[in-house]
């Protein structure tokens, strides 16, 4: 630290510090912070209902608003697509220029379009803004009318949250992937361990982890009750956004010395790959623990984990084999660009070779929209994020969450299987 | 704002998340198709519960998504105060921005059973189960949650920005 008088800070502290003009600030303190960045996805539709309400004809600063259609794209009524196209005026009207249309998942076009910086505050109408706590941001999900205010307004209030720091340590098994390590905090923790409170994830295993593997941990820090989930910005964080933007990137992380309400150390060596049961994210067990069970739907998508790694990963277990014929494999890459990507990489191929469908990049089927939703006898096993009663269609079907290897090991089995059980 | 909240409960345990209270197949429903899909673990509770009701509840209610119709719904079915161990952050922002009463207050499923009568008092941020005489302390607000919620909610302080 250079300034003995400034109390060490987390990366959460230092952020709401630096964003509500203090030298330092403490968790518990009520704080008014100018929000660095904004995201809405079709929440637009109510934040134009609200702002006709409230005669707002202008917002602080169009250009911190990125706005994204994910939910109800394509539309499955005349009457989504009437109020999209009335929220398009709007932001015409409003000037907001970064307006992106539909091109994926909002976290995924956020982040490879380079929107998310270390140290910034951002705030998204949908709870998996966690997700920017990859690139060492302070992500977190509001609503429309919280994110109607804060467009109008600037700023907004925050109560700073106390910190809590998991230190992974050891190395990554085979087959487990960073979605089976999150799964397994939040089984082990329950999903109300961090209520209210911001992680910062650290250790060898973190800072090995990809930025694709780290967007799935932080990404699911809302099913651990976080407002955060940060990770340090260091030089994989860099060169990911090296690539996206020609601004130049600082490491960002937490003050040597600073406060946490707990720290934990995790060791994930010899962690087996894992799966959240019905119906609760933190019902989590081995995957070995449930196998055998027959699957009518294995769903490959989502903000968690639909990447071009995931993809990678799937595309390897599929290689040479057929989705079971009783099982149905849906893939929703989480962005065009994905799909893109996957497709050059012939991913895509190999996977539609297997018997995969291709379904168009959007959130779809996990929040029980539309494109494969469960009848209440069906089984599914999913790369999604939650497994609530009826998230994805009946509230009677058993949803499973688990990595891309096991969603794809079990496609080809047609019942959940241990990724290391099928021979490549 | 009255300055007592008082009224019948209904009892929920922890985890009630937002798939329960604002189901997202029904969110672009107008009301009267959206009512009845609500609470899919427990269909009858829309044609018993009456407006004034309170909802008491275990750990992390309203957990899971950012869609403030959890909130709305809520409110659209007259539920007047919910009074639960600890939240989802996102449904108690929500219910600040929507000016619902959403009291934090741990211990509260050990002194309640359903159909008992609850106050809750925005002076004290008490809670006296009238039912059975006891008391907890609930978690107090900001002055500026308060008045948030005093004014009607952010809507209405929306309309004094120009």
């Amino acid at each position: 630290m250079t300034d003995p008088s400034v109390a060490a800070m987390t990366m959460a502290e230092k952020i709401f510090a630096r964003t509500s003009g203090q030298a330092t600030v403490a968790p518990g303190d009520y704080v008014t912070a100018a929000v660095d960045r904004m995201m809405a996805n079709d929440a637009i539709m109510l934040i134009e209902r609200f702002f006709k309400k409230a005669s707002i004809s202008k917002i602080a600063d169009p250009d911190k608003l990125v706005v994204v259609f994910d939910h109800f794209f394509p539309a499955q009524t005349a009457d989504q697509a009437d109020k999209i196209a009335v929220s398009v005026d709007m932001l015409e009207a409003l000037g907001v220029t970064h307006y992106l249309g539909a091109p994926g998942v909002s976290h995924q076009v956020m982040s490879e379009r380079g929107f998310v910086r270390p140290g910034q505050l951002i705030m998204g109408t949908d709870s998996h803004s966690t997700l920017y706590g990859a690139f060492g941001a302070a992500g977190a999900g509001i609503g429309g009318l919280d994110m109607a205010y804060l467009l109008a307004n600037g700023s907004t209030w925050f109560q700073v949250p106390d910190t809590v720091r998991f230190n992974l340590r050891g190395r990554m098994g085979e087959a487990v992937d960073s979605k089976d390590i999150v799964l397994h905090l939040i089984g082990r923790f329950g999903s109300d361990y961090c209520q209210y409170k911001a992680i910062e994830y650290a250790g060898e295993v973190a800072a090995a982890m990809t930025m694709s593997q780290r967007m799935t941990v932080a990404n699911m820090g809302v099913e651990f009750g976080a407002k955060f989930a940060l990770f340090a910005a260091d030089q994989v964080t860099i060169d990911y956004l090296s690539e996206v933007t020609e601004d130049p990137i600082a490491p960002f992380g937490p003050d040597p010395g600073a406060n946490y309400v707990a720290e934990h150390e995790v060791d994930i060596s010899g962690l087996a790959p894992q799966i959240a049961c019905p119906h609760s994210p933190d019902n989590v067990k081995a995957v070995s623990d449930v196998a055998g069970l027959k699957i009518d739907q294995a769903y490959l998508g989502s903000c968690t984990n639909c990447r071009v790694e995931d993809l990678a990963v799937a595309a390897q277990v599929l290689k040479g084999k057929k989705v079971a014929k009783h099982t149905r494999l849906l893939v929703a890459p989480a962005s065009q660009q994905v799909l893109l990507d996957a497709t050059k990489a012939g991913y895509v191929e190999t996977l539609v070779e297997s018997g995969a469908h291709i379904l168009a990049a959007t959130c779809g089927a996990c929040m029980g929209l539309h494109s494969g939703l469960l009848g209440p006898s069906e089984v599914c096993i999913s790369s999604t994020n939650r497994n609530f009663p009826g998230r994805m269609g009946s509230a009677e079907a058993q949803l499973y969450l688990a990595s891309p290897a096991s969603v794809a090991a079990s496609a080809i089995r047609g019942e959940i299987t241990d990724p290391r059980d099928i021979e490549h | 704002m009255k300055q007592r909240i008082e009224g019948r409960i209904w009892l929920f345990g922890d985890n009630l998340d937002t798939d329960q209270l604002a189901p997202g197949k029904a969110l672009t429903l107008p009301w009267e198709q959206r009512r009845p899909r609500l609470f899919p673990k427990r269909p009858k509770l829309v044609e018993q519960l009456v407006p004034g009701d309170i909802i008491v509840a275990g750990k992390n209610f309203g957990c899971g998504s950012s869609r403030e119709q959890a909130v709305e719904n809520l409110q659209g079915l007259g539920v007047a105060c919910v009074i639960a161990e600890s939240y989802g952050r996102i449904f108690f922002r929500n219910a600040i921005a929507h000016a619902m009463p959403a009291i934090s207050c741990p211990g509260i499923s050990g002194i309640c059973a359903e159909g008992d009568r609850v106050r809750f008092d925005w002076g004290t941020f008490e809670v006296n189960n009238l039912t059975n005489g006891n008391t907890l302390s609930a978690q107090p607000f900001s002055d500026d949650m308060i008045d948030i919620i005093r004014s009607g909610g952010l809507l209405n302080r929306m309309m004094q920005i120009r």
